[in-house]
């Protein structure tokens, strides 16, 4: 817990502890709001025992409801109107741009987690971008094979040995974990978009920027009510195991894990 | 006795013929050896995911996502290459050893339909995709090994990985036990949810529920018709 507010940044800690609070407020507030929702009575006779991954479950569950009603009566509606009525060019250049911003940081995150060839590979990507691209707009550096290493600063925490700490679900922003929580303000705060003036701007950009990730995932409609028996723990379950394949880039090392052998 | 009338039998033909007849003989007796050779776990994988990719490209009817022919293909192309006894099991968890063999059967029925169900999808997204097989880790006494591939075509590359049993003369000498898409096995992903149903139902209630689910899928399915 304490590791996870060491950073190794400029950005202070009363201002960090600050976003926290506010975080944690927002989660409390939203948790006593549905109490009484039937997915929290549920998640209690569900879980006899604390899942020690996730020792904040019912808390979490409701703002997963939370976010589940969210997204269906606003987020989605929105995601679904902006694919209707925005040309293919449009939306392949707003999804660039952005994905622009993030190969900026990942290269310092690559930097970060000392390797050599993504950090280059990544600087290459945001130069030919920013440059031939138009600010980002156009995605050559994928036609010239330069590959994306996606890194945020979690990932460079849990690269340096920080353990992911509870999973935690977020408002609006969905599955998180203490570490990741706490990196990502780092990441909100490092982003270009944080400096755009004036303030409307920003929040216009950032909507954007949610609505284009909503996008994203509209193809997969209602799939996750259809392979899951608890769309709780199984968006957890695969957050938590994708995210750790992510640290360890894809070859984690093995979770004891005692798997049954008939 | 059968024997006996058929050496006879073979005596009383002219020798060309009981040669020929010989030659088949031996051919069938053959030909399961010489079909089922055990190859190299990344062999095996390369050969499989191949073999899938070009019914994908070759099959309109699959193509186009029909569920029966889907089903035909897993059944056919699939199945006899995973061992999906355990990958239930190992989804089950420790209950497994605790369920009769007719509970048994109705899991991995329901849980196999459920993942058909979830990765039929997927199949109607092949296009030119390529495989490409990661260089394998592994001794050649390891009876499980870990191949890694690169699924590759339209976007990033997708990681998929496979864990593999050594089966000797079994089918191509090697079953898959456990599959990673991006990072996340598919066993382990069910692992949590299986024992939650089993915890408040038990293993019947786990049945029922997967056998609704599978059921509505279905109607969702046809209603999307």
């Amino acid at each position: 817990m304490q590791a996870a507010l060491r950073f190794p940044t400029t950005l202070s800690r009363k201002r960090l502890a600050l976003v926290l609070a506010g975080v944690l407020s927002v989660l409390i507030g939203v948790s006593t709001a549905h109490a009484q929702a039937p997915s929290q009575i549920q998640a209690q006779t569900q879980s006899t025992t604390v899942n020690p991954k996730d020792p904040f479950e019912s808390f979490n569950r409701s703002v997963f409801e939370f976010n589940d009603r969210l997204d269906q009566s606003i987020t989605k509606p929105i995601a679904q109107t902006y694919v209707k009525v925005t040309p293919d060019l449009v939306q392949t250049g707003v999804r660039n741009f952005f994905g622009n911003l993030s190969d900026m940081w990942s290269t310092v995150n690559n930097a970060l987690q000392l390797k050599p060839a993504s950090t280059a590979e990544s600087l290459a990507r945001v130069g030919v971008n920013t440059i031939l691209g138009l600010g980002g707009v156009i995605d050559w550096a994928t036609k010239m094979d330069l590959n994306k290493h996606p890194e945020d600063f979690g990932q460079t925490l849990g690269y340096w040995g920080m353990g992911s700490g509870p999973y935690l679900v977020l408002p609006l922003l969905g599955p998180s974990t203490l570490r990741d929580t706490g990196a990502m303000a780092l990441d909100l705060k490092t982003s270009p978009v944080s400096r755009v003036r004036p303030a409307e701007n920003r929040y216009e950009l950032t909507a954007l920027n949610l609505v284009d990730k909503r996008a994203k995932y509209l193809d997969l409609g209602d799939q996750l009510n259809e392979v899951a028996l608890d769309r709780y723990s199984f968006v957890r379950d695969v957050f938590l195991q994708k995210r750790r394949s992510e640290v360890f880039d894809g070859d984690p090392p093995e979770e004891d894990d005692p798997e049954l052998s008939q | 006795m059968n024997l006996m009338i058929s050496t006879i039998k073979h005596l009383e033909m002219k020798s060309g013929k009981t040669l020929a007849a010989l030659g088949v003989a031996l051919a069938l007796l053959f030909a399961p050896f010489a079909h089922a050779a055990d190859l190299a776990p990344d062999e095996f994988i390369k050969t499989l995911c191949n073999s899938l990719l070009e019914s994908v490209k070759t099959d309109k009817n699959l193509k186009s996502g029909d569920p029966e022919r889907i089903r035909q293909v897993v059944d056919t192309q699939v199945l006899p290459n995973v061992n999906f006894q355990r990958m239930t099991a190992s989804a089950v968890g420790p209950q497994w050893r605790s369920a009769t063999d007719e509970q048994k059967a109705k899991l991995q029925e329901q849980f196999k339909i459920l993942l058909m169900h979830t990765y039929s999808g997927a199949l109607t997204q092949i296009r030119d995709q390529t495989v490409t097989v990661k260089p394998l880790r592994s001794d050649p006494q390891d009876k499980e090994v870990l191949v890694k591939t690169e699924v590759k075509g339209g976007g990033e590359p997708i990681q998929l990985d496979y864990r593999l049993e050594k089966t000797p003369g079994v089918g191509m000498g090697w079953k898959i036990y456990n599959l990673n898409v991006l990072g996340v096995w598919l066993v382990d992903t069910y692992r949590t949810q299986f024992s939650q149903e089993i915890n408040a139902k038990g293993i019947d209630g786990l049945i029922a529920t997967l056998t609704d689910r599978n059921q509505s899928n279905g109607n969702t399915q046809s209603a999307k018709k």
